[in-house]
């Protein structure tokens, strides 16, 4: 990724949100949801979980690995910002 | 003088999981992600059994089962267990059986789990699974 880390945090996390908009089947609008929200308190199930998984990978440019797909990694879009980042090698 | 005592047979291990997949949502999932969502969630002889990903109330039935296993084996929120580690087969004859290998397979392992029991019902918009997980018949004190 290029440009200044904090763009690119906030293009991030924008995308996450904005995937988990569009796959995460929630209940509620996700730009309403905190950082910390539980997903699946808020709808998402564990189907919608891997179309949110396959969207990140894909707008995003990252593979999440076996050791990942944990229910820790997706349940906020905080811990998904959390496990992309460290994904793209960057902090 | 030695006090008597009761003793029965106990479970270790056990756990019920259930999972409810809308067909019409696998269908939208193959349709926008293709072979990367079939390859992420199911093993090559599932992807088999279901003319290659086409049969998409097979996936449903598959994925539910697959997920109502997860339940069921009680996973902690740190452990990583890839849905492909459970393999789904004989959905056709009545009588689904479930195959554990990798992380699932340590997961039944740790946790006492030796015997899965499955069944699975599959409409035209929904697919429902419901799993029994067991294990191994101990003799405890009371």
């Amino acid at each position: 990724m290029t440009g200044q880390p904090g763009a690119n945090d906030e293009i991030r996390a924008s995308e996450i949100r904005n995937v988990v908009n569009e796959h995460g089947n929630l209940s509620v609008d996700a730009t309403t949801l905190g950082d910390e929200d539980n997903l699946y308190d808020a709808g998402m199930n564990s189907h919608s979980t891997v179309r949110v998984m396959l969207a990140i990978e894909e707008r995003l440019g990252v593979r999440f690995p076996d050791e990942l797909l944990t229910r820790e990694t997706f349940v906020s879009l905080a811990s998904l910002e959390r496990a992309v980042t460290y994904l793209s090698g960057s902090s | 003088m030695i006090e008597p005592r009761i003793v029965r047979p106990g479970l270790v291990g056990s756990g019920v999981g259930i999972d409810l997949v809308e067909v019409d949502e696998v269908a939208e999932a193959l349709e926008h992600f293709g072979t990367r969502y079939l390859e992420r969630i199911f093993t090559a002889a599932e992807i088999r059994s279901a003319n290659g990903g086409s049969d998409h109330f097979r996936l449903a039935g598959m994925a539910a089962a697959k997920e109502a296993t997860l339940k069921a084996l009680t996973p902690a929120d740190g452990d990583a267990v890839p849905l492909k580690s459970i393999e789904i087969s004989e959905l056709d004859a009545g009588k689904p059986t479930v195959s554990l290998s990798g992380a699932s397979a340590s997961l039944a392992a740790r946790t006492g789990v030796s015997q899965l029991s499955v069944s699975v019902s599959v409409s035209a918009g929904h697919a429902l699974a419901v799993v029994l997980a067991e294990g191994i018949s101990r003799v405890e004190p009371t």
